[in-house]
């Protein structure tokens, strides 16, 4: 490991042995995504619930900088039930967009790198690992399986093309009908129409700078669903938006979440949003997950002391304090992350167990499950 | 539209009656008086008049005896009406004289931006694209030394190598010796061989920043959140790249184009001395050395012209290329 003087000083010397290893470590990576005809079995697997749309399994994703590896996304396992909504939280750097980048295969390359798990993902009559999957296929994918909505409606459109240029685009690339291109302009048009803008056929031929924040939201959103999209990955999608806004996109994501029957990956640190959205809530701490379960699990019996924590940290209507609580200590270095439980050094619950290995998955019902030796013993084995 | 252009050309108007002001200023100002230098010529001649007498003589032929404005109001008023006068240095008329040395810098001034183009853009693109990779640092590496290289230097390494070691090319000079005795397509094909090296020197020096300049703006629009929303859409890479990318990247270009429109006339003096190749840039050092105020004014005035015409003609294009971008 890098030989510390101070608190994130590296020599010169170790910044180039650092990289030079990185740089190793990541071509070998970008050269096998590269390859060109893969044989499919390669990166053919099975769902181990055909109920799931998506299924995160033992997902690490690092980022190999010059200073060292951070491991972003370090062990997270979830599911993503056909049809249904999870939410995923956690604090700032936690992990959850480049968990959701990682489905995309959009990583910030060749930095981000995913070495190990897999995220499998049903195609209704086979599945795919997309780890494994080559660049090639994985753009046949994006878009038209697998769609994302961005976190900043504000920079994420081209602004030099028109709003109907870069929804055609979508339709246009994944059309497998050879539809004319006034069949896509119309569906263009329809998509617009769906996502509530008024004038779809004035916005068809405004550039991005015309519109407000919330009107590309919705052209954002009208490109994800595009191509009726089995996974839809909402990155904060609502972060930038003034909350009447916000509320409307919800209602409008919600909407056509039933009408085409896709799942939603919401990622979000807004609890409230999450209430009202998710069937499912995955929290997140420092790269790995710590509790996953229902809404209503979560909500009503939130069992690791950060989901305690940040329920706690949450404004309730009619109750009046004079501080709002917010958690002690900050999240650990993520170069250096300890080899006990992450949450340990501002943990007000801890036990004697707790200076022990990272704690198991521990199952608190079929669904409700908590990384947190508080519930050790009671369960018995994990 | 249209308003706007109007509204720009008058106002450049106006910024060019300040500027051959300010010119005609700085070369009365100049130490080099044209007229003191004859005037003590003539005087040194035997049996001549004095030296003051000549120059008050001299003075009043070219004008001099007036101060600067009426001077400058003077030159202004002939013009306007297109009579620029004779140059003192080359007695000939100025547009004549100009005319005479302009086209062959032009020609090798769009020769080396054409090629500066052709080779700087496609290069800054792709080390871009392969950020940190081995074609990467080649072309930056590449690029610096083009930046670090002076112009006397690396021509007169050209020469050694391509003229006295290989004898492809003449050391020097414009035509070869034989000139006279080739036929058309002869005489062309020597002229361009003599084109050659000058040409070479001018890309190589000042294609790096040009190159350095379009990597450094592609790997802004590239890291931008909007080509990974084109990613997400499932876009194969060239398409983003060429596309999406490549088109926001052109917007910064354009200002470095829209500003090389005067470099096409100006010349390069320094390669043009070197290679002994009379061009503007050549002609024009030589009539500022020795004071030649009709054609510097001439030759700067029309330079001003072209800065300007450069600047509107980048605007205009960049409310072609940027949708944001409304004239008014």
């Amino acid at each position: 490991m890098a030989k510390k003087k101070a608190e994130g000083y590296l020599s010169a010397k170790e910044s180039r042995r650092i990289s030079k290893e990185n740089r190793k470590i990541t071509d070998a990576y970008e050269k096998k995504r590269k390859r060109k005809n893969v044989p499919e079995s390669e990166y053919l697997t099975k769902m181990h619930d055909t109920g799931n749309a998506v299924e995160f399994d033992n997902l690490h994703t690092y980022f190999f900088t010059d200073t060292g590896v951070v491991k972003s996304v370090d062990g997270v396992t979830f599911d993503v039930p056909i049809g249904k909504t999870v939410g995923v939280v956690g604090e700032s750097g936690c992990g959850k967009s480049v968990t959701s980048l990682s489905l995309m295969q959009l990583v910030q390359r060749p930095q981000g790198q995913t070495v190990e798990g897999e995220i499998r993902l049903n195609l209704g009559d086979k599945a795919y690992d997309v780890i494994k999957t080559p660049q090639e296929k994985m753009q046949t994918l994006r878009g038209n399986y697998v769609s994302m909505i961005f976190q900043e409606p504000m920079t994420s459109l081209n602004p030099v093309f028109r709003i109907g240029r870069q929804v055609d685009e979508v339709s246009a690339l994944h059309d497998e009908e050879g539809k004319s291109e006034e069949d896509i302009k119309a569906r263009t048009i329809e998509l617009l129409e769906t996502v509530g803008i008024a004038n779809s056929k004035g916005v068809y031929d405004m550039y991005p700078h015309e519109l407000s924040g919330g009107m590309r939201q919705r052209v954002m959103i009208a490109m994800a669903l595009a191509c009726n999209p089995r996974v839809i990955v909402a990155d904060e999608p609502t972060t930038a938006l003034d909350v009447t806004i916000q509320a409307q996109i919800l209602d409008l994501l919600r909407q056509l979440k039933d009408k085409i029957n896709s799942s939603i990956i919401l990622i979000t640190h807004d609890l409230g949003v999450i209430a009202e959205m998710a069937d499912y809530i995955v929290v997140m701490y420092a790269g790995r997950v710590v509790e996953k379960g229902t809404a209503e699990e979560i909500f009503e019996h939130p069992s690791h002391p950060y989901t305690i924590g940040l329920m706690a940290s949450k404004p309730v209507v009619g109750k009046k304090v004079d501080k709002l609580y917010s958690i002690p200590g900050k999240v650990p270095n993520p170069i250096n992350m300890p080899n006990y439980c992450y949450f340990k050094d501002r943990c007000e619950m801890c036990v004697e167990r707790c200076d022990g290995a990272y704690p198991p998955e521990i199952s608190l019902s079929g669904t409700h499950k908590v990384s947190c030796y508080r519930y050790f013993e009671e369960k018995g084995e994990a | 539209m249209r308003k706007y252009i109007v509204k720009r050309l008058l106002l450049s108007v106006m910024i060019l009656f300040c500027v051959t002001f300010i010119i005609y200023a700085l070369l009365r100002f100049l130490p080099a008086s044209y007229v003191e230098n004859m005037a003590m010529q003539l005087a040194m001649k035997p049996g001549a008049k004095p030296y003051e007498e000549w120059l008050e003589q001299l003075n009043a032929a070219y004008g001099l005896d007036k101060s600067i404005l009426p001077g400058y109001l003077t030159w202004l008023g002939d013009a306007v009406q297109g009579h620029f006068g004779d140059s003192w240095k080359y007695t000939i008329p100025v547009l004549q004289k100009f005319n005479e040395t302009v086209w062959l810098s032009f020609i090798m001034g769009a020769i080396a931006f054409i090629l500066q183009l052709i080779i700087a853009v496609p290069l800054g693109v792709i080390a871009a694209t392969k950020q940190y990779s081995r074609t990467d640092y080649a072309v930056t590496a590449g690029a610096l030394i083009g930046i670090s290289l002076p112009t006397f230097f690396f021509a007169t390494i050209l020469k050694l190598i391509f003229s006295v070691k290989l004898g492809w090319f003449d050391l020097f000079g414009l035509v070869g010796r034989d000139y006279g005795q080739l036929d058309a397509m002869g005489q062309f094909l020597d002229k361009a061989n003599h084109l050659v090296l000058p040409i070479i020197t001018i890309v190589i020096v000042s294609v790096g920043s040009l190159m350095r300049y379009t990597r450094t703006n592609m790997l802004e629009v590239l890291n931008a959140d909007y080509i990974r929303t084109a990613r997400a859409k499932g876009l194969s890479e060239k398409k983003v790249v060429y596309q999406h990318a490549f088109r926001n990247t052109l917007i910064p270009l354009i200002t470095i184009v829209g500003g090389s429109l005067p470099g096409l006339f100006s010349g390069a003096l320094i390669t043009e001395t070197l290679f002994s190749i009379p061009g503007i840039g050549f002609t024009s050092y030589e009539a500022m050395r020795i004071g030649d105020i009709p054609f510097s004014m001439f030759y700067m005035m029309f330079l001003a012209v072209l800065t300007l015409a450069g600047n509107l003609i980048s605007d205009i294009l960049y409310a072609v290329v940027d949708p944001r971008v409304r004239l008014a």
